[in-house]
């Protein structure tokens, strides 16, 4: 019960410090510390209360919305049903279809429950609303659960009083059970897309909640089925996902902020800088965004650090208006920032609740709190939950006096440090140089083996080397276009089987992935019997003119929908297809330059192989021993489980180019 | 004799005077009072707690004006703006209201005159009906829209455009094809529309009722809804009525004991406390002046239980101030209560006995406002910038249960206008309409149906709606989907990436009046205005919520990006052009020739010199050391030295730095 007391001490200043001094009225609210306590009373003591009828979560859910209700909020339950994420082949870009779940008599104990409250504006007109997040684990609740609940209150009470609000401000108090994902997610989705039909089947909310003698009163003045109604606040401008975590422990209270959304979406950078400016420059915080570890410790980036330091030292000496002031370690923190925000966006999976947000263009970020000390720590947690409090309420502040949504065009970028970022103007030039020699290339090759063609022609019945050339002229592209387009389809199929390899019950990962490769190799022979006839004579020059600028058009699309998937994919592919040349091809070039060619391309063609990079990758990360054959399948059932275009990118250009890499390597 | 005769004709003559005297004045005054000649002026206000710890403040002054003829053009009281105005443009009918903040339909009362007149959507909403002929009303209302603007300082004059008002013919009033109506979300409420709009009442803000009107308190307040409405005919005159409603959150006192949930006590309040002034005397012109405070029916229901409900001190309150009198509503239905009204005269006050109307609760007590039938809520569905949905939802609040014995045959009706811009492109086939989860076939619901589909930069669209729903119906709600329209670069607003605003739709349920009768003595009767106001029979009406929808913006920027990319084009294609046009082939060749003739430059003169010395002295100087010369001076050796030397400087500078 110690813990406990300490608790409530903890709750009562923040209570009293959050609140401006001059304010007397905290006092009115004291039901504060029994919000915390009673959550508590039940995350740590669940024996007690396991009762037949009690039900924990449907409590907790219900003493959220009480305590909304006496800050003075409208509250209302919103009700969700875990759906499996499954597989949907043609529904990547669009959202779940809408679909009336059958709600049976239990639907009370499937179902999650999630309060929300909202404060109206005082003198708003209600048209826009800013939206705060807690998630919390309904079944299991931990004390940082709890501490952040309790902080979102603080905030939520204190909003409810201030005279400066013009947009109404929503509490979400999600119920995490089945992931904090699905509840936001669902939320959103019956705020911007609710089903009318499905109505007739509710439940409501007042049958899952036991009613109890001194809810009488409160009964009478609002009736319950208010608490069903799904209430609105207007356009979202803004939303905030606030956790308190139990990190490892730094020297400071630490703020780290995710921003990647899917597919490679990211919030409006302004978002970040407000979050960041306000932690730093005004509570103390140290602000963290996502990084690589492993690179952090990288002999080479550091060698690679090292090296332009002294060159910019050098640079500087010899100028001093320059003020590069690249710096060893700031180099290696930036790289890793980079690799890590390069690789969440690239692998299109949103990095917390957020990313449910950025699905309807609202900006949002997850912002994880922690403390330097630890949780059941006294002084030091109620320092830090002031600041916390402080932080939340400035960035609403900020985004509550903007008359616009945030509009300026800072959607696209990697973060490189919390305040550092590379905007679209400077990647894109790489992607562009790396994208630009592949048209260029497959230019050459084919307007050189047109040449050689009408070379061979006017010398006249000389027997070539390639194949007997049956019918005339230019259109001889379109063997190749065949073979590349067979290609295509053969991988449009597989990127569809896993759909009814995951039919299959009792699998796991290692039989899936088995049975989805073998099938997959099955229709690529009965594809290539089939249409054997169709896909004869080509010369390999023109398949690899046509297969370069297949690659680069997936690739220019893929550019468009995710960008840092077309840009961490074509650092691959790229190469593997400039260099690509049938093994047995004599080439003019003396010998060692030619071996080093021939390693390269086998090198290549091993690396690009999906599976292969996963393992090399996974590997070289984790230890070779942990390589699984199921990786793959489950590396790609979490992608398509979250519409990764990564996926599509994987499945319909990186396979097929591989694939005709490999057939022009054996190519004789 | 004769004296006695002119004795008796001078009496006459006075009983004659005395007659006249004593007999026709009054009579005469009579029936001026009657007919209603005297311009009057009358200010009341009605002060009211609300559940949820609010007081509502109601400021009701109405100036009326005998029809002109008797007049001229001149007033002795009326405003003689709004006299022009009304006889200028032949105003039947107009209102005028400036809101800010959102009327909270279920805390502050749905279904009563109070909410049914003066809840108003935010921003500004004009409406209007004037006595012309049809085709002479559009240019009018763009005159009237002027005149509004100029004469209370707000941006009405938006409303001139074609596409910002809409001719409703029966959703928004009672039928009338000569009405316009017109609202501007956006604009914002402050004191520049205060200040003339109280300029319009005869005592302004300086004594009487209006002097209450303190700036800071009104505008603190959580709504606010400035209202002016004009009635006027041939044989009333015309009727001004100006109304200024506020809700304001009485600053809690610290002395309040806290205790937890709905215990809370109802903070106490006072006029002074509530707008810092008290009232001291009337305004000298006003015909009457009163204070009344209000108790909802459900607070008188639940204070009478506590203790029958007569006097202003009793166990539940004690009212600041002795009410000269209480009036009762009158109420079919016995068992819900009636509300109260205590009635204070102003006129019994002055400097030295202020009128301070206040309370002082006793006891923590809960109770509730009458709710209109439908909970009402708009809002938009889908996202992106392409397309979405407006949906309206109505909730039953089960009043018909109150009111009618539920029976197979019950129905109600609900009428629905909503104007949306032209940018907001409403497909009305669309319409899907549930009934408690069902879809339902639009004939089946759907009685009446007036559309007006809007046309691209030229009118908005407009839809009324007749809805005949049965009585135990539990929810309804209403889809139409929408696409989202292209605007020209000039026609956004200067913040168009907050979005653009749809204004508040108006759903009025005529099946249910909201007037109430009260147990009145003939004389208050007779001169209170507010009170017959209330008697009035008004439908329940409902604002929605403003919407506001995201639409897509150009980047702003663009235009000066494409200039400065065209005119480095434009700059570098002329630059060529005319240097191409300018240079003559034949002229070149002629001082290329002549270059060659004259001596070479200075330097490679001097070079050339130098290296003829260097070299072997038996050699003669070449005579003319030509362009090749100077060429290989410019040449890889050159340069290999510059670069040396530039190298060796650098070194130099990085080791001086050092040491």
């Amino acid at each position: 019960m110690s813990k406990l007391q300490k608790v409530s001490s903890i709750y009562e200043f923040l209570l009293v410090s959050i609140l401006k001094p001059k304010d007397q009225y905290h006092l009115l609210y004291p039901n504060h510390l029994w919000s915390a306590l009673w959550i508590l009373l039940h995350s740590f003591m669940p024996s007690k209360t396991s009762g037949v009828k009690f039900s924990l979560h449907r409590e907790i859910a219900r003493l959220i919305g009480k305590h909304m209700e006496d800050v003075g909020a409208e509250v209302y339950y919103h009700k969700f049903k875990y759906r499996n994420l499954q597989f949907h082949p043609l529904c990547f870009f669009s959202s779940i279809p809408r679909t009336a779940v059958p709600q049976n008599s239990s639907a009370c104990t499937l179902n999650g429950v999630s309060p929300v409250g909202i404060i109206r504006a005082p003198r708003g007109d209600g048209k826009e609303s800013i939206v705060l997040v807690t998630p919390y684990n309904s079944e299991n609740i931990k004390l940082n659960e709890a501490l952040s609940l309790g902080l979102a209150y603080s905030v939520f009470s204190l909003l409810s009083r201030v005279v400066w609000l013009a947009k109404d401000i929503v509490w979400l108090a999600a119920d995490s059970r089945y992931g904090e994902y699905t509840s936001v997610a669902s939320w959103l989705k019956d705020y911007h897309n609710p089903t009318f039909s499905s109505d007739s089947g509710k439940i409501g909310i007042e049958m899952c909640f036991e009613k109890t003698e001194n809810h009488v009163e409160e009964q009478s003045s609002f009736d319950g089925a208010a608490y069903d109604d799904f209430k609105r606040a207007g356009t979202m401008s803004a939303a905030l996902v606030v956790k308190v975590m139990d990190k490892e422990r730094s020297e400071r209270d630490r703020v780290d902020i995710y921003a990647e959304a899917s597919n490679g979406q990211m919030p409006n950078l302004d978002l970040i800088n407000i979050v960041h400016y306000l932690a730093v420059h005004r509570q103390g915080l140290h602000v963290r965004v996502g990084t690589f570890g492993f690179l952090l410790n990288s002999a080479l980036l550091k060698h690679v650090g090292k090296t332009l330091q002294r060159l910019t030292r050098l640079a500087e000496s010899l100028n001093l208006g320059w003020k590069l002031g690249v710096n060893s370690a700031d180099f290696v923190e930036g790289t890793a920032t980079l690799a890590s925000s390069m690789y969440y966006q690239a692998l299109g999976v949103p990095t917390g609740p957020h990313g449910a947000f950025r699905d309807f263009q609202i900006d949002a970020i997850t912002m994880e709190l922690s403390p330097r000390t630890s949780l059941t720590n006294d002084n030091g947690i109620s320092s830090f939950l002031l600041r916390s409090g402080r932080l939340i309420e400035g960035v609403i502040r900020s985004v509550n006096n903007l008359l616009e949504k945030f509009h300026q065009s800072f959607f696209l970028y990697f973060l490189t440090a919390p305040n550092k970022f590379v905007s679209v103007g400077v990647y894109m030039i790489a992607f562009a140089l790396l994208v630009a020699p592949l048209p260029i290339v497959a230019a050459a090759l084919f307007s050189s083996t047109a040449n050689a063609r009408s070379l061979t022609t006017i010398s006249n019945n000389k027997p070539t080397n390639s194949k007997p050339v049956t019918r005339s002229g230019s259109w001889n592209w379109l063997h190749s276009a065949k073979l590349v387009f067979l290609v295509h389809l053969w991988a449009l199929i597989v990127s569809l089987l896993p759909y009814f390899v995951s039919q299959i019950p009792h699998t796991n990962s290692t039989t899936s992935m088995l049975s989805w490769s073998l099938s997959s190799l099955l229709i690529l022979y009965l594809l290539t019997r089939l249409t054997k006839s169709y896909v004869e004579g080509y010369q390999w020059e023109v398949l690899k003119s046509v297969m370069i600028a297949a690659a680069s058009i997936g690739l220019s699309l893929m550019s468009i929908i995710n960008f840092s998937t077309a840009q961490v994919g074509s650092i691959l592919l790229v190469p593997m297809c400039l260099m690509v040349r049938p093994l047995k091809q004599p080439i003019q070039v003396p010998i060692f330059p030619a071996a080093l060619l021939k390693i390269l391309n086998i090198l290549l063609a091993v690396v690009a192989f999906p599976p292969a990079s996963l393992a090399i990758l996974k590997g070289c990360l984790r230890g070779f021993e942990s390589i699984n054959i199921g990786d793959f399948w489950e590396w790609s059932e979490f992608l398509w489980v979250w519409n990764s275009a990564t996926y599509l990118f994987v499945a319909l250009v990186h396979l097929p180019c591989w694939y005709l890499c490999v057939h022009i390597l054996l190519h004789n | 004799m004769a004296k006695l005769r002119r004795q008796f004709n001078s009496t006459v003559f006075l009983l004659i005077i005395f007659f006249f005297n004593s007999v026709l004045r009054p009579a005469l005054a009579l029936v001026e009072g009657g007919e209603g000649l005297e311009e009057e002026f009358t200010e009341e206000l009605l002060l009211k707690p609300l559940p949820d710890r609010k007081v509502l403040a109601h400021f009701h002054f109405q100036s009326s004006a005998p029809p002109s003829v008797a007049n001229g053009r001149h007033h002795r009281l009326f405003p003689k703006a709004i006299a022009q105005l009304a006889r200028k443009f032949q105003i039947r009918e107009l209102e005028l209201s400036f809101t800010q903040g959102r009327w909270n339909y279920e805390r502050w009362g749905g279904f009563d005159p109070m909410s049914a007149s003066n809840a108003k959507p935010p921003g500004v909403e004009l409406w209007a009906a004037f006595d012309l002929p049809l085709n002479e009303i559009d240019h009018t209302w763009k005159n009237l829209t002027h005149a509004l603007s100029g004469l209370f300082c707000a941006s009405i004059n938006f409303l001139e455009s074609s596409t910002a008002y809409s001719a409703p013919s029966w959703g928004f009033h009672s039928n009338s094809s000569k009405l316009r109506y017109g609202a501007l979300p956006r604009e914002a409420v402050c004191t520049e529309n205060l200040t003339p709009w109280l300029k319009l009442l005869p005592c302004r803000d300086k004594t009487g009722i209006a002097l209450l009107l303190n700036r800071p308190s009104i505008y603190r307040s959580h709504y606010h809804s400035q209202r002016l409405r004009l009635i006027s005919s041939e044989f009333t005159g015309i009727i001004l009525e100006q109304a200024l409603t506020v809700v304001l959150q009485p600053s809690m006192r610290s002395n309040s004991p806290a205790s937890s949930g709905y215990g809370f006590l109802q903070p106490s309040w006072s006029i002074n406390s509530l707008f810092g002034k008290e009232v001291v005397g009337q305004c000298v012109l006003a015909k009457t002046s009163r204070i009344f405070f209000e108790l909802e029916k459900d607070l008188a229901f639940k204070v009478d239980k506590l203790q029958p409900l007569s006097s202003w001190n009793n166990s539940a309150f004690e009212l600041s101030g002795i009410p000269n009198s209480n009036i009762r509503e009158l109420n079919a239905v016995k068992n819900l209560g009636s509300s109260v009204l205590y009635v204070f005269e102003v006129s019994n006050s002055n400097d030295h006995i202020p009128l301070d109307v206040g309370i002082r609760w006793k006891i923590p007590l809960v109770w509730s406002c009458p709710r209109a039938p439908f909970h009402m809520n708009r809002y938009l569905m889908g996202s992106g910038n392409e397309r979405g949905s407006i949906a309206i939802s109505l909730r039953s609040t089960h009043l018909h249960e109150q009111f009618s014995k539920a029976s197979d045959g019950c129905a109600v009706h609900a009428v629905i206008f909503q104007v949306v811009p032209w940018y907001v492109k409403v497909y009305y086939h669309t319409l899907h309409i549930f009934v408690d989860g069902k879809t339902q076939i639009i004939s089946d619901v759907v009685r009446k149906m007036k559309i007006s589909p809007s046309e691209d930069k030229l009118s908005p669209g407009s839809m009324e709606l007749l809805l005949r729903f049965p009585c135990n119906i539990q929810s309804a709600a209403l889809t139409l989907d929408f696409d989202k329209g292209f605007l020209h670069i000039d026609e956004y607003p200067p913040d168009a990436n907050q979005g653009f605003d749809i204004p508040s739709a108006l759903v009025t349920f005529p099946d249910f009046n909201c007037s109430r009768s009260y147990q009145l003595d003939d004389s208050i009767h007779y001169m209170s205005t507010l009170l017959s106001k209330f008697q009035e029979e008004n439908p329940v009406q409902t604002y929605t919520e403003v919407l506001l929808v995201p639409l897509t913006t150009p980047d702003f920027s663009m235009p000066y990006n494409v200039i400065t990319f065209t005119c480095t084009v434009l700059a570098l294609y002329f630059g060529s052009m005319l240097n191409v046009l300018r240079r003559r082939a034949g002229e070149e060749e002629r001082l290329e020739r002549s270059k060659a003739s004259e001596k070479p430059g200075l330097i490679p003169l001097l070079l050339s010199k130098l290296s003829s010395k260097l070299k072997i002295k038996g050699k003669a100087p070449e005579s003319s050391p030509s362009l090749s010369a100077s060429s290989s001076i410019l040449g890889p050796k050159l340069l290999t030295k510059v670069m040396l030397v530039g190298l060796l400087a650098v070194i130099w500078n990085y080791y001086l730095k050092n040491g």
